[in-house]
């Protein structure tokens, strides 16, 4: 078996109750062929960080509409950095100034989709990103 | 000693010990079935068969993952460890899959006797993925006590987690159907325990007394004919015996409302009692069951890489071929090939 579907975690930090736009992404994500873990709503840091470990994720994206961004992205990179998750690609979506984005990527953000981004594009984002699967 | 070897060694002890991150990465070795997982669960499996591997299924919607974060309350409540393997299906068009189970159990995100992973069925039609048995093998050996294993939104046949699990919990909606659902044979032919679940809905009690009175009557003779002794499995000549099928069972019928807890409590106490019963021996059948159809898959998929292999490659591709055109029919093909692996002239 040499079929290896990359798997993603789609999880919405925070408390604003607009999971939409996660769903439609989950959906199209599986469309691409990924493997897609959908956790729902009013996710915490720990509880994110617990299913990417326990899914063996390769990549978490992280939908955000609150605001709260500054302060909750950050504190999942550190999360799954402290639990040896190095080399999991975490990319975030939602409703970001622009003037925040460096901050993020400093922070262990790979990439920050903006509204209008399609599900092509962050599929192919991610394929060309994520880490090489082990034999 | 092989990278794969090394590595699989390495993990496995690892995961043994409590690292929860090897764990992980070793159960997506056993789902991409590398050289790796095959190596881990070699070095495992003496050192399994300890925990409980309960079986959850039933139709879309009927409550499977609800009622598994219910359970996962109850089972913590009392100390216990236990994992998830939550299984949901792949497109059969892109390969891909959306993975949804976990959204009603992630409360349990800082608790360590907790661990759930969703696998995608990858093309496997039996209500399980293909590698559900050994990431189950594997969280045996991790240490947890119970694993609950729960399917895809099942249909009527699909019955293949009654093989891999020691006990099989079918659930059931109320007002999903009359009696005469309830005597179709398949799915609830192999439950251990059936559970009405969504109990605050209209109608639970009167779906519970139905099932009740129809799953509860007795098989008939040549049903019990079939299963004349618990030992027959055992000590039976291949061919005669029925380790491959179910035993007809005699299903206890709870009701439970997932969403608030009710009747779990009560639930965990039937598989308890389950459980000892099979500890004292009812459950061989299920177990030898369960080594069998393990062993013939594997014994499959090396018989069909030594047919797609450089020795006898070509030999295959032209007696498939021959089908096709209808030049040879299957049977005499399926005796030439095997012919052509053993050297002994074929049949017929």
């Amino acid at each position: 078996m040499s079929e290896r579907p990359i798997k993603i975690l789609i999880a919405k930090p925070g408390l604003d109750g607009h999971d939409r736009g996660a769903k439609v992404l989950a959906r199209g994500l599986r469309d691409e062929g990924f493997e897609v873990v959908y956790t729902g709503l009013r996710q915490t840091p720990e509880m994110i960080a617990t299913a990417a470990l326990q899914e063996d994720v390769d990549v978490v994206g992280l939908s955000i509409l609150s605001g709260a961004h500054m302060t909750l992205l950050p504190k999942v990179t550190r999360l799954l950095r402290e639990r040896g998750l190095d080399d999991v690609l975490v990319t975030a979506g939602g409703i970001i100034p622009d003037d925040d984005i460096p901050a993020l990527e400093e922070a262990g953000i790979a990439a920050v989709f903006g509204p209008g981004t399609t599900i092509a594009e962050v599929a192919a984002y991610i394929r060309s990103h994520v880490r090489p699967p082990e034999g | 000693m092989s990278l794969a070897a090394t590595r699989a060694e390495e993990l496995a002890d690892a995961a043994v010990a409590g690292d929860r991150r090897a764990l992980a990465r070793l159960l997506t070795a056993v789902e991409n079935r590398t050289p790796t997982a095959e190596a881990a669960l070699r070095r495992l499996y003496p050192n399994t068969g300890r925990a409980h591997l309960v079986g959850i299924t039933g139709a879309p919607g009927a409550g499977k993952s609800t009622l598994v974060a219910a359970l996962i309350a109850e089972v913590r409540a009392a100390g216990r460890a236990v994992a998830v393997v939550a299984v949901d299906p792949s497109s059969p068009i892109t390969g891909g899959a959306l993975l949804g189970d976990r959204v009603r159990m992630q409360a349990y995100a800082s608790d360590d006797g907790v661990f759930i992973r969703s696998m995608a069925s990858r093309g496997h039609a039996g209500g399980l993925a293909a590698t559900s048995t050994s990431a189950a093998t594997v969280l045996d050996a991790a240490g947890f006590d119970l694993v609950l294993l729960e399917t895809v939104g099942t249909g009527q046949s699909e019955v293949e987690v009654a093989a891999a699990a020691d006990t099989t919990v079918v659930l059931e909606a109320p007002e999903m159907g009359d009696e005469v659902q309830a005597i179709k044979a398949g799915l609830l032919e192999v439950a251990d325990i059936v559970v009405v679940n969504k109990g605050d809905r209209p109608g639970a009690q009167r779906t519970a007394a139905q099932l009740r009175a129809m799953l509860t009557s007795t098989a008939s003779p040549r049903v019990a004919a079939a299963y004349p002794a618990d030992a027959a499995g055992a000590g039976g000549a291949p061919g005669e015996g029925h380790a491959g099928r179910p035993r007809p069972k005699q299903p206890e019928v709870l009701i439970t409302t997932a969403s608030t807890g009710e009747g779990v409590p009560a639930l965990l106490v039937a598989l308890d009692r389950h459980r000892a019963a099979g500890r004292a021996g009812l459950a061989d059948a299920a177990r030898l069951a369960r080594a069998e159809a393990q062993v013939w898959a594997i014994v499959s998929e090396r018989l069909r890489e030594r047919f797609h292999g450089a020795a006898s490659g070509q030999v295959t591709e032209s007696t498939l071929r021959a089908v096709a055109e209808h030049r040879l029919d299957p049977y005499s093909a399926a005796d030439r090939l095997l012919a052509s692996i053993t050297g002994e002239p074929a049949a017929g």
